[in-house]
């Protein structure tokens, strides 16, 4: 197996793990958490392609997105961050309710 | 052999920081192993032969975002002590198993859809190689970012902007720091403030034609004012008005102004002349690099920083 086809793999794994913990925790900070390392996964993905063709240097494209795509990233999760303490100081916690036990 | 190995050893502890940050009890403990996956992500992009995004990981990924995650924690835990508590809420019983087999069945799905992938892509490497010399710079990622595909960074430093502007809106007050810092911190940060404001210069300098660029020393500057809020400095208010703004946004509007004239000179956005392209790159690299920075220090913050006078 080539180490792109590896790193491939294992970002298609971060992605999972990122996901699952996404829809299973209900803390909020975990799921910006969660997000981050789905992201993380996608980036692992994308830049282990941009080293296929063995050429000396690999495609510069996916890099610039990488970079791109990391910049989004802080500044989406700080955006979550102030909403999640904007939810927490009106709400008094950042837990998404269960669905089940609090119809208030 | 020694360097599959090493591959081996960075994907598993990636995987393993990775879960960690996500299952453990402790939300502080959870922070902090992001962070660690944050550094260990530099590394394997350094192992991808991918220099420009293992520093602006490490500055931007790792760094960066740890702070903002510390700071919200901090301000978490003031706003809500019983946060470490219920942190440990997650779907139990039938919707977890549930949950738990879709993601294993996507995995498999993903990691068939990437195994199936043709194992000689040619990618876009050899027309950004051919066209390098018209681009200005010689750095292949710089010559991506802010020539070839110029409009992506425009519209990303225009995210940047526009979550700050979210954040802003929401109202929240920064808190007003009245512990002085320690010994440690107060001399560590008037060391350490002007070498990050000279590697700043220096990566946006060397940007154009080697490891370097605006968005790496804009979060190398942002590190430098996070050091300086943390020592107890705060911007004076003579600042805060419309001196901030007016730096915040000089970096999209000169970014805008350019695309605008090249979308009227040459009818295409962002198209520069060869020979003009060099000085115009390093131009629109400066003014980011000093709104990036200013950007990224304001959202550590959260909140206007002439808001807790008001009140």
């Amino acid at each position: 197996m080539s180490a792109a086809l590896f790193y491939a793999l294992a970002g298609t794994g971060l992605f999972s793990i990122g996901l699952h913990a996404l829809l299973v925790h209900r803390h909020l900070l975990r799921k910006i958490l969660a997000i981050n390392v789905m992201g993380g996964g996608v980036f692992l993905v994308l830049a282990a392609m941009a080293t296929r063709n063995d050429a000396a240097l690999p495609d510069p494209v996916p890099h610039a997105m990488i970079i791109t795509g990391i910049v989004v990233a802080v500044a989406a999760t700080a955006l979550a961050l102030v909403l999640m303490l904007k939810l927490t100081t009106e709400a008094g916690h950042a837990v998404l309710p269960d669905g089940k036990d609090d119809n208030a | 052999m020694i360097s599959g190995m090493l591959d081996i050893v960075l994907a598993l502890a990636l995987m393993g920081l990775a879960w960690g940050a996500l299952a453990s009890a402790d939300l502080f403990k959870a922070i902090v192993l992001f962070i660690a996956f944050g550094l260990v992500m530099a590394l394997v992009w350094v192992r991808l032969n991918a220099p420009d995004i293992a520093l602006a990981e490490a500055a931007i990924g790792a760094g960066l975002t740890g702070a903002l995650l510390l700071a919200a924690y901090a301000k978490l835990h003031a706003a809500s002590p019983d946060t470490d508590v219920d942190n440990a809420s997650r779907v139990r019983g039938i919707p977890f198993i549930l949950i738990s087999v879709l993601t294993l069945l996507l995995t498999a799905a993903l990691g068939y859809a990437v195994w199936t992938l043709p194992s000689d892509g040619a990618g876009l490497g050899n027309d950004v190689a051919a066209n390098l010399d018209r681009s200005g710079v010689s750095n292949p990622v710089t010559a991506v970012l802010l020539n070839f595909r110029g409009y992506d960074t425009l519209l990303e430093v225009m995210v940047l902007l526009l979550a700050l502007l979210g954040a802003w809106s929401l109202g929240l007050s920064s808190p007003r720091r009245e512990a002085a810092p320690g010994l440690v911190l107060d001399t560590l940060s008037r060391l350490l403030v002007p070498l990050l404001i000279l590697v700043a210069a220096y990566l946006l300098w060397v940007g154009a034609h080697a490891l370097g660029g605006a968005f790496q020393a804009g979060a190398v500057l942002a590190a430098a004012g996070v050091l300086m809020l943390l020592a107890g400095w705060r911007l004076p208010a003579a600042l805060a008005a419309l001196p901030l703004r007016l730096v915040l946004v000089a970096g999209p509007a000169t970014f805008l102004l350019l695309a605008v004239i090249t979308l009227l000179l040459e009818g295409r956005l962002l198209q520069f002349y060869p020979q003009w392209a060099g000085r115009l790159i390093l131009f629109i690299e400066t003014t980011a690099t000093i709104s990036i920075g200013a950007t990224l220090i304001a959202l550590f913050l959260g909140a206007p920083p002439n808001r807790e006078d008001r009140q």
